[in-house]
């Protein structure tokens, strides 16, 4: 499952997208991929909020992830 | 009335062409946000600024934006432009704009396009100070 990182979710984690391995349990749902993400990098929940995008749209946590999905992570946005 | 949308992720914003592309002539009023790059940032000087962006979601969030001021009021044009890469100081950064009829519509349109657009389009400033440079993670 390959994830796409920008801004400051791209320096905390240190690459520009992230590949999490078939040994890891891939998460099932938004919501699980959350929580994968913010144990493995800490520095995440000093964030004040955290998106998950599927397939260049907003998702919630319910939604469920595939593994052909196109998955960002959203971290706060801070255009214009 | 078919509202003509046009959504840009661009190097950089042509300011000068602005007119052209929201006058129409069922509109009478144009309204215009261009936002650009300060030279400080709570009282520390800002060199630059760097803006990324998730492009594919950034252009479909600004669709859906646009189109949401299209069903909140009548408009016959909208833009809504904004920069990637580097910036430096003075540098138009986002241009959004509404025109309408009437005033009202295209004054209320416009700071609903900005605002929205800064609360949900996929875009990341990075400020570089004179030692440092840090990501903007909060709503100026």
């Amino acid at each position: 499952m390959k994830i796409l990182l920008f801004g400051i979710a791209k320096d905390i984690i240190g690459t520009s997208s992230l590949l999490l391995k078939e040994a890891e349990k891939n998460p099932k749902t938004v919501g699980e991929l959350k929580k994968l993400i913010s144990n493995k990098y800490p520095k995440f929940k000093t964030l004040s909020s955290i998106a998950i995008a599927v397939n260049s749209c907003y998702a919630e946590d319910k939604t469920k992830l595939q593994s052909s999905d196109e998955i960002a992570i959203i971290p706060p946005v801070s255009g214009g | 009335m078919i509202m003509e949308i046009d959504i840009q992720i661009v190097n950089n914003i042509d300011t000068t062409s602005v007119y052209q592309r929201l006058s129409h002539c069922k509109s009478g009023g144009i309204c215009v946000f261009i936002g650009s790059v300060r030279d400080s940032t709570q009282n520390e000087k800002v060199e630059a600024l760097d803006f990324e962006t998730y492009e594919k979601m950034a252009l479909k969030e600004m669709e859906i934006i646009a189109k949401e001021a299209g069903t909140k009021w009548k408009l016959n044009k909208v833009i809504l432009h904004h920069v990637h890469g580097r910036k430096e100081i003075e540098e138009p950064v986002v241009m959004v704009g509404a025109s309408s009829a009437h005033r009202d519509a295209c004054f209320e349109a416009c700071r609903f396009l900005i605002d929205t657009l800064k609360i949900r389009v996929p875009i990341w400033k990075k400020e570089f100070f004179t030692n440092k440079t840090v990501w903007v993670t909060e709503h100026p």
